[in-house]
């Protein structure tokens, strides 16, 4: 099975970047633009959590982003060795966020869960959070 | 990045390209300053030529709302594209602040 690795620092900076890499590898399914669209928006939002939340925006640090394709299913793993969720089920309601005078809208696991097919988080307060999201290509 | 402007009783500040952790940080307190200047009704955010926006921006007009509600001004919002109304949706924000 093909697939891609993508290892980014910490950086807000980063983000267009490699939700646009990943966008790009997703376009081998000929996706609409739609279906493009839902994938950045996931993976900009999986990015943003390890960066704010994973790491408490430490630039030093790194975030792995692997996705492969199988079938006409594009698969996307957003990594990263921070602090981990203490509890995954209260982080992923609406609107639940840690940080609100950040001006965090809790909602970055809703979007996720919304515009890809599938999604899961694995999480180990002190090793790191890894998100596993997938979307079928119509 | 952004650009505004006071007509016929609207400030219409218009975001353009990218809306997300990265541009959205050193937007806030300017957009926050904007909006305290008063001399309009109300405030349109037109997003006509944002060609992206994640949840980042959805704090970001959360916080601008508790802003504009401050000094009792509503807040709509112009024209997005199909991807960035499609993250507004998904946050229910037309509830307080409408499409128009």
């Amino acid at each position: 099975m093909d697939r891609i690795c993508l290892i980014i620092k910490a950086l807000p900076e980063n983000e267009s970047f490699a939700r646009s890499v990943i966008a790009a590898y997703a376009t081998r399914l000929n996706p609409s633009m739609e279906e493009i669209s839902d994938i950045k928006t996931s993976v900009s939002e999986a990015i943003t959590n390890a960066i704010v939340h994973g790491y408490n925006n430490d630039p030093d640090k790194d975030i792995s982003i692997t996705a492969s394709i199988e079938g006409n299913t594009l698969w996307v793993t957003v990594e990263d060795k921070g602090v981990g969720i203490p509890d995954i089920v209260e982080a992923m309601k609406d609107f639940y966020t840690t940080k609100p005078s950040e001006e965090r809208s809790g909602l970055g696991f809703t979007i996720m869960g919304s515009f890809m097919d599938t999604l899961q988080v694995k999480s180990v307060v002190g090793e790191g959070t890894t998100v596993i999201m997938s979307k079928v290509i119509s | 990045m952004f650009s505004y402007e006071i007509s016929k009783g609207v400030l219409k500040i218009k975001i353009k390209g990218e809306l997300d952790h990265s541009s959205a940080a050193p937007l806030k307190g300017r957009l926050d300053d904007i909006i305290r200047l008063g001399g309009y009704d109300m405030i349109v955010f037109d997003f006509s030529e944002l060609q992206f926006m994640d949840s980042t921006g959805i704090g970001l007009l959360l916080g601008r709302y508790k802003t504009a509600k401050s000094i009792s001004k509503p807040i709509a919002i112009l024209k997005p594209a199909p991807p960035v109304d499609k993250v507004l949706k998904v946050s229910g924000i037309y509830s307080i602040m409408p499409k128009i």
